[in-house]
């Protein structure tokens, strides 16, 4: 892969070639209840507990928009910076399931509530722009289980009906880390915006892989190959990884592709053929005549605008202009929504640029060893700017600032109060300082000789000892000063 | 007995509260009368052990301040009722009992009505003859080798002979007002929207509307007011004021503007009911009303457009009887063999003749040039009707291009039982209210019906218009009770 651009290129021996990539990815919406009945959406409830009439698609039932779905997908929509439409119609997709009980899933065809918009990558080599196609918004299905008997095949509807965003990206990703970059954005947007939590473990994003490629520097897009529901980042990347090598295997032995829906085995780490253009399933989408077309007056939508909250970008704009910080640093500090909140308790009180280094460093390498969220933080923003502001004035050094971080992880404690009781603070006063390094001096007579004969290295063996006599409490640039006098 | 059975609907409540009769005879004559008339085959679920409990429950306790104080009530057994047996007319629903109620008979429940059971109905109300029931064909109090018409035939069967007071039935291209047609009866299709469709089995939502079935026009707007109702749990159902129109019932339709469509004379149509038409022109001429010649120029596309647009939604609609969550179902050897086997033997020839009109016409490739077509059509009709009301308040029309055929004559002739509808669909494709009320019988003497369209959510004049031809024509069924031996 080429850093300058990005682009993912497979070479072969005559030719290079282009791998294109297109995303629709499946968001589960944020809400109590189902797209249109008024069941529980919680995760991980006894099979078949959360079912209406509804959703099980009783005799005589009929669907009732749920208005809350409909503000989570403008509000999706307009974090993707994208249209919304003022009129949407729901279809029905006709086809027979097990686990979909009408017979149909509701869904947007023609008519999406949410049209044209882009997504902002910040690659290593640069800003990137990923268009959307469209956001529309559909039922989800419920859950066939083939593993418990071996005759029979249960059916669990709790998901049945459960309201999905269908987010579809233009033929714009270019790379594996463009795939692993947009993923989290999306992610990231939506987690902002309170519309999906984004959890891949639980199922609530997942995503249909459109792969293609052509010989590098054609124009025209290749047939592509759609791989079918898959719930992780790594296992899209593989997917992509043996699908294009495969597309390209075949051009290669001047064969054609075929354009088909594709199953990626993650076991076998391979993508096989579900189904040809030829097979594909004739959905007969037509109107759902149980729900009329969704009309949304302007100010509606103007409503949810107002209340929009501040995006990753804006948000990581500010913090450039703002805080001086660097574009790699506002990056890190707002992907995620409580890390930006965070960021911004600890700043409140305290300096920018340790609170950044702190965050970013420390509290990182924390979290990540300990595998929790920020929201899990054993230690609290007001905490840590505290220790932030005894490095700052002095108190504290750096490096017993460690020590410090190190026992408020494992309790939570007032940093004031552990310097305190530990002793911890920092030797400032300059005539205790030189009584130290007089000491030092005289116990390491050969040292001095070599220092002055010009072994300027050993200055910090000076230091060290120091710090080593102060218990590491010395306060390091007046040792320095000091230091540099007595010598 | 028998006289108690004959009332109608506004002699049997003043009678109840009178305390004249109790509604525990009232529903026991109703029963003894159906206990005769099994040969009639109304019904596919009797409930009557439970209403006569329901009745002395009532007599205990009475409540003369709802509108159906006690009154009996047997349903066409498309409207799903909690915890009776609830089919639709249909092998795969054979066993199927509701754990909820439709809005619209839960209306009547709340009004002091008290089920009787379930009638016989067309399967998934495809039909207009009711031989399309997995239970058996309905047979005509008119005569025994008539069919009672299509799909409520149970309903308007029942009604006129006597085994209901009052009946509803569900109309989506013409099923409520053919068969009233037929048995001389009164049915209203009201204005989409204006009656819920929760709970009621769908055939093609976006045509389905319940309506009212009565002996006169005046139980008619009664019975329509209590039915329809506004409803969250149906996204079509229109919010829009509905009247108390048994009350605001006249007969002075002095002034009303009457629109005569021409071409609704079509080839072929008996000079009888030609001979109807230009008497029902008089009478309202009569009653003080102008008739003005109009021209719906679309009116030939309805029928056309109507078995394109109602088998699409059917195909759909049905998809949901696969065996797997209620219903009958036949153990396959695989998912899709149970699907096949189950839905082979579950329903019967009609219903898959028009899921598989249904399938094509939404299929890639034909979805353009006939559903899509359909619907652009679907929306000329409505136009048609649009620019009429400009100029007149209502449409005078016949009911049906002929008066009840034979049982057996046209079953194996589909486009001729689809003809049958050709008045009466274009009302359901623009969405309006219509009535049909006896008008007349033809030299054999089967009854003829006259029917009034109006505009959307004007049921009241319609009503109007209907109650003042009712006592112009003064019409008297001729049914002898043939089948009490």
């Amino acid at each position: 892969m080429s850093k300058t651009t990005g682009e993912y290129l497979i070479t072969r021996e005559k030719n290079i070639y282009e791998v294109v990539i297109g995303l629709e990815v499946h968001a589960q919406v944020l809400s109590n209840s189902k797209l249109f009945s008024s069941s529980s959406t919680k995760f991980g409830a006894e099979p078949n507990t959360q079912v209406s009439l509804v959703d099980a698609a009783f005799p005589g039932m009929l669907p009732v928009i749920n208005e809350y779905c409909i503000r989570q997908a403008i509000k999706t929509g307009i974090g993707l910076k994208a249209k919304i439409n003022n009129r949407s119609i729901f279809d029905r997709k006709n086809y027979f399931y097990a686990d979909l009980p009408q017979g149909y899933q509701i869904s947007q065809y023609k008519y999406p509530i949410v049209g044209e918009g882009t997504v902002i990558l910040d690659m290593p080599y640069g800003q990137r722009e990923i268009g959307i196609e469209r956001l529309h918004l559909e039922q989800d299905a419920g859950k066939s289980i083939h593993d418990i008997d071996p005759q029979s095949t249960f059916v669990d509807l709790n998901r049945s009906g459960v309201a999905l965003m269908e987010i579809v990206s233009k033929p714009d990703l270019r790379s594996l880390d463009e795939v692993n970059f947009y993923i989290k954005k999306l992610r990231s947007i939506m987690r902002y915006l309170g519309t999906c939590d984004g959890n891949m473990q639980e199922g609530s994003l997942r995503a249909d892989v459109n792969v293609s490629v052509k010989k590098k520097g054609i124009k025209n897009l290749g047939i592509r190959c759609e791989i079918k529901n898959v719930n992780s980042i790594k296992f899209m990347q593989m997917a992509i990884v043996f699908e294009a090598n495969r597309q390209v295997d075949l051009i290669e032995k001047g064969k054609k592709i075929d354009q088909e829906t594709r199953l990626f085995d993650t076991k076998k780490n391979e993508t096989r053929s579900m189904r040809s253009k030829e097979d594909a399933h004739d959905y007969r989408y037509f109107p759902d005549p149980d729900l009329l077309p969704l009309e949304l007056k302007n100010d509606f939508i103007q409503k949810i605008k107002s209340e929009i909250p501040e995006l990753p970008d804006e948000k990581k704009k500010r913090f450039i202009d703002k805080f001086n910080l660097s574009s790699y640093e506002a990056n890190i500090l707002v992907s995620d929504k409580e890390t930006s909140e965070y960021f911004e308790k600890v700043i409140k009180n305290s300096d920018v640029k340790l609170s950044t280094n702190w965050i970013t460093g420390e509290l990182f390498a924390l979290l990540n060893e300990n595998d929790l969220g920020i929201a899990q933080s054993p230690i609290s923003a007001e905490n840590l700017s505290k220790l932030i502001n005894l490095i700052k004035d002095g108190t504290i050094s750096g490096k017993i600032a460690k020590t410090v971080f190190e026992l408020m992880a494992n309790g939570d404690k007032d940093p004031q109060k552990i310097v305190e009781e530990k002793g911890l603070k920092q030797q400032s006063d300059p005539k205790t300082l030189e009584l130290l390094i007089d000491k030092v001096i005289a116990e390491n007579p050969d040292k001095v000789k070599e220092y002055k004969s010009g072994k300027e290295k050993l200055f910090g063996f000076f230091v060290g000892q120091t710090m080593k006599v102060s218990d590491g409490k010395a306060n390091p640039k007046l040792v320095n000063d000091i230091l540099k006098k007595k010598l | 007995m028998h006289d108690i059975t004959s009332q109608n609907l506004t002699e049997l409540i003043k009678n109840i509260k009178n305390k004249k009769i109790s509604s525990e005879e009232v529903t026991k004559c109703f029963i003894e009368n159906a206990e005769k008339a099994k040969t009639l085959n109304c019904y596919i679920t009797e409930d009557f052990d439970s209403a006569i409990n329901k009745a002395k429950k009532f007599d205990n306790k009475p409540n003369f301040n709802c509108k159906l104080p006690g009154i009996p009530i047997a349903v066409k057994d498309l409207f799903c009722t909690e915890g009776v047996k609830t089919t639709a007319g249909s092998k795969i629903l054979n066993n199927f009992v509701p754990t909820y109620e439709s809005t619209v008979t839960q209306n009547l429940w709340n009004e002091g009505g008290i089920l009787l059971g379930k009638l016989n109905c067309d399967e998934f109300a495809m039909g207009s003859s009711n031989e399309t029931s997995f239970f058996g064909n309905v047979k005509s109090p008119i005569d025994k080798n008539l069919v009672p018409g299509g799909s409520s035939g149970g309903s308007a069967s029942a009604l006129a002979s006597n085994l209901t007071p009052i009946t509803i039935g569900t109309d989506t291209g013409g099923s409520i007002r053919q068969p009233a047609s037929f048995t001389g009866t009164v049915g209203l299709k009201p204005t989409y929207g204006s009656c819920s469709r929760y709970g009621i089995v769908a055939f093609a939502s976006s045509l389905d509307q319940a309506g009212p079935m009565a002996k006169n026009v005046k139980d008619c707007a009664l019975l329509h007011e209590i039915i329809s109702s506004y409803d969250l749990k149906d996204s079509t159902s229109i919010d829009f004021k509905r009247n108390s129109y048994s009350e605001h019932l006249t007969n002075n339709i002095k002034g009303k503007k009457i629109g005569i469509p021409k071409e609704y004379r079509v080839d072929d149509m008996p000079k009888e009911i030609e001979d109807l038409w230009i008497k029902g022109i008089e009478d309202i001429k009569e009653c003080g009303a102008e008739t003005i010649d109009i021209s719906l120029p679309h009116t030939s596309y309805a029928l056309p457009t109507y078995y394109i647009v109602a088998p699409a939604e059917a195909s759909s609609n049905l998809a949901r009887y696969d065996g797997v969550k209620y219903g009958f179902r036949v153990n396959g050897e695989n998912l899709n063999d149970m699907y096949e086997k189950t839905r082979s033997e579950g329903f019967g020839d009609e219903v898959k003749r028009r899921i598989m009109i249904g399938t094509y016409v939404l299929s890639s490739g034909y979805y353009d040039a006939y559903y899509l077509k359909a619907q652009k059509v679907r929306k000329l009709i409505k136009n048609d009707f649009d620019e009429a009301y400009k100029k007149v308040d209502a449409i005078l029309t016949p009911s049906t291009p002929s008066s009840a055929f034979k049982i057996g004559e046209k079953t194996n002739d589909p486009v001729s039982m689809y003809l049958n509808d050709i008045f009466t669909v274009p009302v359901n494709l623009a969405g309006l209210p219509g009535i049909s009320i006896p008008a007349g019988l033809d030299k054999k003497g089967y009854p003829l019906g006259l029917q009034i369209i109006g505009k959307a959510f004007d049921e009241q004049n319609l009503l109007n218009i209907a109650y003042a031809m009712e006592e112009k024509i003064n019409f008297k069924n001729n049914i002898k009770e043939w089948w009490i031996k």
